[in-house]
């Protein structure tokens, strides 16, 4: 059997599976020094959302909502047609609608782009969290969040140069997008591109999705669009969710889609400090957070909390300037 | 659709005007992007609003709601004189070359005719010269000034761009731009779909919107070949399957027709139906309506049905009016005239015009009976729910009986697509609590009636007493025993007409198709254009083999398409005058020098000869029609009319208002608006979050759209003063509502005949029960006036006005 679903639309396995993600898999683990190499590495795996395929219809949403069994909030109308208003922790996609005009043509272009984790290569979230293993990375490229041992600090937000996760106010832990690991690791790709009528989300391996770009690249160049290209940011490693822009040189004409995402210095620092009083000090945080919890209160970031930490960051690896 | 949703992914360039595919069929729009991604095709969108679909196109023309005519016939002038016309088809399928009678004549908007007394014309100037053989006398050269092709050229000679630009709003360049798109697929190896849906059809004049597309797809030489055709989308799972049953009041099963008074008897009724060729040697398949006719009166009445009683044609109503289409049964339930009223599967509290009358009209009722799997508004029509149902329910005394009904995934049976596909489904679950079987119900509603009728007698009880019902269970007729007589079986030995000693059918079998059916009263049939949908072979509509040999798209193993598993409507057109393919690499049918063959079922006999018989075998003519005689009660072509409430008079002919023909009852022309009172063309339409009024039952589809809404351009909501996500309220003559705005680039404001038009769009999918937010929809303001030729309401353009509120209120406790 192959090790990862090489797509998204064939039907799945009739037959019951074992679990194809397991702890033997992990390449990184939140607030661990010392992981095992795994024995194996899987053949790493991209979401390939392709904007200009994209018609807006909600599919992967509704999609989303159904496979994750959250419950998203009936909300108001506020003027737009992006609804929730926001990712949260029942909805971790989004379909982001801009209206822009193209000064070049006069045109209107209506920019529809699916928000959601990006599955950095390089992740901040991972990098920020002080939890022993509440945020875990395959070899495959997914990153996943593990809810026990999440203590809802919100220092993954932070970490996020997408600003993606969402602390639950029911019991304050972190989430957002999967990438459906639990369907990947039975041979199921993502819900959200199994339910896309046209086909705008595809799953396989990068490579794949990188050779399928190339395809929707040169078509969109053919009619017109000269800076179409693949949304794969180097800043964060790579990304392991990928975008075909027909825009690609101003990305943050999506809906502030980071021109050039990187994991904040801050976070940098704090992985260089992990490696020699970092234990000591998620011991301190990981403990404000159970007291937190005791008392029934959303683990918030404080600004106190914060500067704890800078200075805790300060002290064992030397100030540095956010570049 | 002439052609399949599969069949899409073979054009070269989709044009979707009067519809909206990626909003409201996100699922069928996906062949759009297979034929953008597999053969470069381009997509045009011509919308009041920048649409989802406009989002993916590759060019938008923005165009006022209601003047499609107009842009489509400055298409085809467009395409005439710059000689982009696919000559050779155009001549030969076509009448263009047929002598029309000398009174006929078109003009200050009116054809010749007019009466504005009885709102109608006398057509007998609409027709054809026909010669002493009693066929019609046509000019092959097309020199002839009264051919078809001649006027057609003179009916379009206003519609030129800038007369496009001042009735539609449409910048001229955005115009010229679509028509040399469009006009390049004249080539015979280059092909345009056209998508439409209820933008074309919810207009006073809907079916000549819809007819200006075919006549320029004619010309272009796009009906009958892959990638080409007219294709309706059609707005619900199963409507195309409503009509195709004859679910309205003027039809029968498969189109065949309701008899009028003027029908005393059978003989009567069938010598206005069974058409003869116009020209020497074609089809006019309906030559063959009488056994279709006798089979389905033996489906319905067996052995009562007999040559000695005219099959029973008397059992069958007649209509003492054109149609009891929803808006007369409406008006005639305003009016007092209606005791009881049976609602299964339809929410018409929302769905029809004008909501204050529809309430109004429900509460004169006796009694009302609703068969729907959801708690819907209408039968909830007497609750007060404050600003969203201000109605006082001690003062309505109409009697509601809801009956749950089960919902398709609870129930065998199948569904009949847009491309004519009928799909078979299985039940995937149980049905809830009390819901049972609409079957089931109907039965029962039946079974009980017969038995009063048996014991008490009545006017005229036989039609009930003698209908055959003939199940296993009289109680709960299963989807496959209808499905069986729908397609119809041999009642006695059918012998094979070529060998009178060989038995063809055996009593009691099922026919293989429609060309088994028999005038004599030897065959029963439910619904003629169906069989072979449930013949010897099986079930063919559960059939599920996606093999597509060459990837033509036709998909022949999978499901049953009607008529005879044919998926693409006169193909035998994608074929030149010699039967080979127009565009070789798109073959779908091609002549061997003894018969058709190809990867479709021909759409001809096998054996016709390409050169002697027509494709369009429906039509008396053998050619398709450029101009359709007295068919169309509007006009035989198709002509600019502005909607019964337009922001700008109709520049032909200022005094005319909508459509001149349109049924208009008396007490709704006091509630036409004017545009100084009401200065906002509005239109009306549907968010693919939502389905109709069904999903905001759906707690996830109303997190993804939560909350009504209108929509307004920057510029007039910097007029009006309105914010974005603020609240307005929005009113026509007829009504008022309250939603939310938003304010959107999407819409522009249009330059029309001199003047600014602000365009109001209002999504309908809120009302006042299920998980969304209460709120309304836009049958609430638009007007109770249907389209001429169909009756199909016009929501799609009337006028409104609009200012800053507050918000709705609850009813309080």
């Amino acid at each position: 059997m192959m090790d990862s679903p090489r797509t998204a639309v064939s039907n799945p396995p009739v037959q019951p599976m074992e679990s194809n993600l397991t702890e033997r898999d992990l390449i990184r683990r939140s607030a661990t020094s010392e992981l095992p190499t795994p024995e194996r590495q899987l053949t790493p795996v991209a979401k390939l959302i392709d904007v200009s395929k994209c018609i807006g219809c909600k599919a992967c949403q509704s999609a989303c909502v159904e496979w994750n069994d959250t419950h998203p909030e009936i909300g108001a109308n506020v003027g737009y047609y992006t609804n929730p208003h926001d990712l949260t922790e029942d909805m971790f996609t989004l379909m982001r609608f801009t209206e822009w005009v193209n000064p070049e043509t006069d045109n209107l272009e209506w920019l529809i782009r699916k928000d959601g984790c990006m599955h950095c290569a390089d992740p901040g979230c991972l990098k920020a969290c002080p939890a022993p293993g509440a945020i875990v990375q395959y070899s495959n490229g997914i990153v996943d969040f593990v809810h026990e041992n999440c203590i809802g600090c919100g220092y993954c937000i932070k970490g996020c140069p997408f600003n993606i996760p969402r602390i639950s106010k029911v019991d304050h832990r972190a989430y957002k997008c999967t990438l459906c690991s639990d369907r990947v690791a039975v041979g199921q790709g993502p819900a959200c591109a199994k339910a896309c009528p046209t086909q705008a989300i595809v799953f396989g391996t990068k490579e794949d999705m990188k050779k399928h770009a190339d395809d929707r690249i040169a078509d969109l160049k053919s009619r017109g669009y000269a800076n179409a290209g693949l949304y794969d940011p180097p800043g964060v490693g790579g990304t392991h969710v990928m975008y075909v822009l027909h825009h690609n040189d101003k990305p943050h004409i999506y809906a502030d889609l980071p021109d050039d995402p990187k994991i904040s210095g801050v976070v940098q620092a704090w992985k260089g400090v992990t490696k020699y009083t970092g234990l000591a000090a998620m011991g301190l945080v990981a403990a404000g957070a159970i007291l937190h919890g005791v008392f029934g209160r959303a683990n918030r970031v404080q600004p106190e909390d914060e500067e704890n930490a800078e200075k805790l960051v300060d002290s064992a690896a030397g100030h540095r300037e956010d570049a | 659709m002439t052609n399949s949703w599969t069949d899409i992914k073979n054009t070269d360039l989709v044009v979707v005007m009067g519809g909206n595919a990626a909003e409201a069929h996100p699922c069928g729009f996906k062949w759009v992007t297979e034929a953008k991604a597999n053969r470069g095709a381009k997509l045009i969108v011509v919308d009041p609003r920048y649409t989802r679909t406009a989002s993916v196109s590759d060019y938008y023309a923005p165009i006022r709601q209601g003047t499609d005519i107009a842009f489509l016939n400055g298409v085809m002038k467009y395409c005439i004189d710059n000689d982009k016309v696919q000559w050779e088809y155009m001549k030969a399928f076509t009448n263009a070359s047929y002598i029309v009678k000398d009174g006929f004549g078109y003009k200050d908007g009116l054809f010749t005719g007019y009466d504005p007394e009885k709102r109608d014309y006398d057509k007998s100037t609409w027709d054809y010269v026909l010669g002493d053989d009693g066929f019609v006398t046509t000019d092959p050269t097309l020199q002839n000034p009264r051919c078809v092709w001649n006027l057609l050229k003179e009916h379009l000679a206003p519609y030129t761009p800038e007369m496009v630009e001042r009735i539609c709003g449409t910048p001229k360049d955005k115009f010229l731009k679509v028509a040399e798109m469009i006009s390049e697929c004249s080539s015979p190896t280059k092909t345009m779909t056209s998508m439409y849906a209820l933008g074309w059809t919810q207009h006073s004049y809907g079916s000549q919107n819809i007819r200006a597309m075919a006549m320029l797809q004619l010309i272009l030489g796009n009906i009958g070949v892959r990638g080409g055709g007219m294709n309706a989308l059609r707005g619900h799972s199963n409507i195309q399957g409503l009509t195709d049953l004859g679910l309205m009041s003027h039809l029968l099963t498969g189109y065949l027709t309701m008899p009028t008074e003027k029908d005393v008897d059978f003989t009567t009724y069938m010598s206005t139906r069974q058409f003869k060729p116009l020209r020497p040697g074609q089809t006019s398949y309906w030559q063959n309506y009488r056994k279709f006719m006798v089979s389905f009166q033996k489906a319905m009445w067996g052995d009562a049905a007999r040559a000695d009683n005219d099959w029973a044609f008397n059992y069958i109503p007649k209509l003492d009016v054109p149609s009891y289409d929803v808006l007369r049964m409406f008006e005639l339930m305003y009016q007092g005239k209606v005791n009881g009223y049976i609602c299964q599967g339809f929410n018409p509290l929302l769905a029809f015009p004008n909501r204050d009358k529809n309430t109004e009209a429900l509460s004169k009722l006796k009694w009302l009976i609703t068969m729907d799997p959801l708690e819907t508004e209408t039968a909830r029509f007497w609750e007060n729910h404050g600003d969203f149902n201000p109605v006082d329910t001690v003062s309505i005394q109409t009697e509601v009986f809801q009956l749950p009904t089960t919902c398709f995934a609870e129930e065998d049976g199948s569904l009949t697509n847009s491309g004519r596909w009928l799909q078979w489904h299985w039940a995937g679950g149980t049905p809830p609590g009390e819901a049972q079987h609409d079957t089931y119900i109907i039965a029962q509603i039946f079974l009980r009636m017969r038995e009063l009728y048996r014991k008490e007698g009545g006017a005229f009880p036989d039609p009930i007493l003698n209908m055959s019902w003939d199940y296993a269970d009289p109680n709960e007729p299963t989807a496959e025993e209808l499905a069986k007589e729908i397609n119809g079986r041999a009642l006695t030995d059918l012998m094979d007409p070529t060998d009178p000693t060989k038995v063809q059918v055996a009593a009691g079998k099922q026919v293989l198709n429609f060309s088994q059916l028999r005038d004599d009263g030897s065959t029963m049939c439910g619904c003629w254009i169906y069989s072979g949908n449930f013949n010897e072979q099986g079930n063919n509509m559960a059939r599920r083999d996606n093999h597509d040999p060459d990837d033509t798209g036709a998909y022949l193993g999978w499901s049953f398409a009607w008529p005879l598993n044919r998926r693409t409507l006169y193909n035998r057109a994608s074929a030149d005058l010699q039967g080979r393919p127009w565009d070789p690499s798109r073959k779908l049918l091609e002549w061997d020098g003894s018969k058709w063959t190809g990867y479709d079922i021909p759409d001809i006999a096998p054996t016709a000869k390409p050169e002697d018989v027509g494709p369009f075998i429906m039509n008396q003519e053998g050619t398709a029609r450029l101009f359709t005689r007295g068919m169309m009660r509007d006009g035989p072509f198709p002509a600019h009319m502005e909607p019964f409430e337009s922001p700008v008079a109709n520049v032909f002919n200022p005094e005319m208002r909508g459509n001149p023909v349109s049924r208009v009852f008396e007490t709704d022309v006091a509630q036409m608006g004017l545009s100084d009172e009401f200065p906002y063309a509005a239109t009306s339409y549907r968010l693919t979050e939502h389905f109709h009024y069904w999903t905001k039952h759906n707690r996830v589809n109303s997190a993804l759209q939560p909350e009504f809404f209108v929509e307004i351009s920057e510029e007039l909501a910097k007029e009006k003063n309105i914010g974005n996500g603020g609240w307005v309220r929005v009113w026509s003559k007829r009504g008022s509502v309250k939603a939310k705005a938003v304010v959107t680039k999407r819409i522009r404001p249009l330059m029309c005949d001199g003047k600014p038009v602000h365009v109001v769009g209002i999504p309908l999918h809120w009302g006042f029960t299920g998980s969304a937010k209460k709120g309304f929809g836009p049958n609430s303001l638009a007007p109770f006036v249907g389209d001429a030729n169909i009756e199909t309401p016009e929501y799609k353009a009337f006028l409104v006005n609009i200012e800053p509120s507050t918000a709705p209120q609850e009813a309080t406790v």
